[in-house]
């Protein structure tokens, strides 16, 4: 495992192809400084490449290396921009012995002079860049990042954050409650309009348009906009109560995207949204535009499962949290644990763990690999969406907290009396949870019975438990921790 | 009066519940409490849900770590202010929150006459909207 390195300068750089572990990407030594940025991958190598081998190629070709020796290099401080992979272990269950093939988590450091202030797309265009096509490996994973303080600290991070949210939200000590308008296609602007007005009015927060709700021949987004803040006002006026709809912002240019947003903020609009597809600079500006207009951003994270569900390749969400974090976004789609998209409770923690706190420390259960203080970023509201009912309350209250948005779509919509029935009967079951577990009442085992009692005064309520009490989706995670704790764990 | 769900306003974190109780109250102050978060108790009669500064009843009781004291508090508040909205509000000094982390209404106006939605039609067909609160035409202490 010593350092292979090539030492001397003319052995170094004579013209030919050397291994990356002797081109210095593999530096089993090197102790990682408080300012380097940190990835960890997990690589399959091909069959014949050692670890450290594929670990330094991962290394070079993530930085500076190139297929073969250039004497160019000697005009640089080479040895600084080099990545560093410094550590590869076999991930637990794979390799000899196993049924599954070798796969080893491989620590890389970079300096962080070989990345732009302020800039995912730099960061990424090294990290996630040429290095996941790179033949030596089979297939790659970037599992997690240390971001170091003094790179945190050049980003804006969340325009608004969950403290301010709810400040201008005038909304504390619970989870805030939403619904996407269903069915997410067809509806005209003045139908769509109902759905939001009858939610907010019921007792929601927020309604949401879906991700691929943007400028469509059924719906142009001014007809959206216009109808759907006539609900907002409207229903706000009938509750006395902030209420908002994320007007979905996406669009074909960034240009088109700015006149989008600057329309909703004439409107009194509280916050817009964009997907995670439009780009990680387009994000970036629209997360300097929502701080500079008093706007909540919301990100759905359209398109993400494409290369963070399969374990062996592609990016784990955790990291998608962490850039997201710091491009600026303030709510982010991070899973609901129980409802109908994939997510593994202990992995759900480590995501919602990395948008919401200060710091966090390194724990392997839940897939965090490093500590990682955030440096006052502000901090990103996770929404769990997709297959959620108000049964499940106790459920969602325990595993996801109370910093969290609780989008009940067709839980709400799909109400057998109608959505503000539907809607009351969410906002019901949550306050009723939050005073029970405010009492010291042991929640989760009692949730059904807290329900229950709550459904005795509240027949939407009721009503709601009755339709939906059978529905679960219990199928296996695909992306789970490679780690489960015991006593003798030795990370 | 409002038709909303319940005819009431639903600011706070309980307004979907029936009132609370002495009881119930207690309970959630002791929650505060075992928090570290101080209790300020805060009343209005104007329920404008972007007015933010409601009346303070004292400052936030942050020595005051005795629940029935708190409690009396509220009931004094109460007393005073028996047709106003009053909350109780739990403020949280730790590092990176320094915000509320509680708030809920314990007292209301026997009627609750709601907001009428002004509309401003602009150019095009953008609306201007404002909230009027029905009651706010009269003033300050002759509302409800």
């Amino acid at each position: 495992m010593a350092s292979q390195t090539i030492k001397e300068g003319k052995e170094r750089y004579k013209s030919g192809v050397i291994p990356y572990k002797k081109m210095g990407y593999w530096e089993p030594d090197y102790v990682p400084k408080d300012t380097d940025v940190i990835a960890l991958f997990r690589i399959t190598p091909q069959a014949g490449v050692d670890p450290e081998e594929a670990a330094a190629a991962v290394a070079g070709e993530s930085s500076t290396a190139t297929w073969t020796v250039v004497w160019t290099d000697r005009l640089t401080a080479c040895e600084l921009y080099r990545a560093k992979a410094y550590r590869a272990d076999l991930v637990p269950n794979t390799g000899p012995g196993t049924n599954n093939e070798a796969q080893y988590f491989a620590y890389i450091a970079y300096d962080m002079d070989l990345f732009e202030e302020g800039s995912i797309a730099n960061l990424t265009a090294s990290i996630i860049g040429n290095v996941f096509g790179f033949k030596a490996v089979k297939a790659l994973r970037l599992e997690d990042m240390r971001i170091p303080v003094a790179y945190l600290k050049t980003f804006q991070g969340p325009a608004t954050g969950i403290v301010v949210e709810r400040e201008r939200l005038d909304k504390f000590g619970r989870p805030l409650l939403g619904a996407t308008t269903k069915p997410k296609l067809g509806l005209s602007g003045r139908n769509y309009g109902r759905v939001v007005y009858e939610g907010l009015k019921g007792g929601l927060d927020f309604m949401k348009d879906d991700e691929n709700i943007n400028s469509q021949p059924f719906m142009h987004w001014r007809d959206r906009f216009l109808f759907c803040m006539e609900a907002v006002n409207k229903a706000a006026a009938a509750t006395g109560e902030v209420k908002g709809h994320y007007l979905n912002v996406t669009a074909g240019t960034m240009e088109e995207m700015y006149e989008r947003a600057e329309f909703a903020k004439s409107l009194g609009s509280v916050i817009v949204m964009i997907d995670l597809v439009i780009g990680y600079t387009a994000i970036q500006s629209m997360a300097k535009w929502a701080r500079k207009n008093d706007m909540i951003l919301h990100l759905h994270r359209a398109g993400n499962s494409t290369y963070s569900r399969q374990k062996n390749h592609g990016m784990n969400f955790r990291v998608i949290c962490k850039w997201m974090r710091m491009a600026g976004v303030d709510h982010i789609h991070a899973g609901t644990v129980v409802g109908k998209l994939e997510g593994d409770p202990l992995m759900i923690k480590g995501f919602y763990d990395t948008l919401r706190e200060t710091r966090t420390e390194r724990s392997l259960e839940h897939g965090l690999f490093f500590d990682q203080d955030w440096a006052s970023l502000n901090k990103v509201m996770p929404v769990a969406s997709g297959g959620i009912h108000a049964g499940q309350m106790h459920q969602l209250l325990d595993y996801l907290g109370e910093d969290v948005v609780l989008q009940f779509g067709g839980g709400t919509i799909g109400h057998p009396q109608g959505i503000q029935a539907g809607a009351t009967a969410n906002r019901v079951a949550l306050e009723a949870m939050i005073l029970a577990r405010n009492e010291g009442r042991d929640y989760v085992a009692e949730g059904p019975k807290i329900l229950a009692e709550a459904a005795k005064w509240c027949s939407p309520l009721k009503l709601a438990l009755d339709t939906w009490k059978d529905v679960t989706f219990n199928y296996e995670s695909t992306d789970t921790a490679d780690f489960v704790p015991s006593t003798t764990v030795n990370a | 009066m409002m038709t909303n769900s319940g005819n009431r306003l639903t600011q706070g974190q309980f307004s979907f519940l029936p009132p609370l109780t002495d009881k119930q109250i207690s309970s959630q102050i002791k929650y505060a409490l075992k928090n570290g978060w101080a209790i300020g108790i805060e009343y209005t009669d104007d329920p404008h849900p972007r007015n933010t500064f409601w009346e303070m009843f004292g400052n936030p009781m942050f020595d005051l770590k005795d629940p029935a004291g708190i409690l009396m508090e509220i009931n004094s508040c109460r007393k005073t202010f028996p047709n106003h909205y009053i909350r109780v509000t739990a403020f949280n000094a730790t590092r990176g929150v320094e915000s509320p982390t509680m708030s809920y209404i314990v007292n209301r106006p026997k009627n609750e006459p709601g907001f009428h939605l002004v509309r401003e039609e602009k150019s095009g067909r953008s609306v201007g909207y404002a909230i009027h609160s029905y009651a706010t035409d009269k003033p300050e202490g002759d509302r409800y």
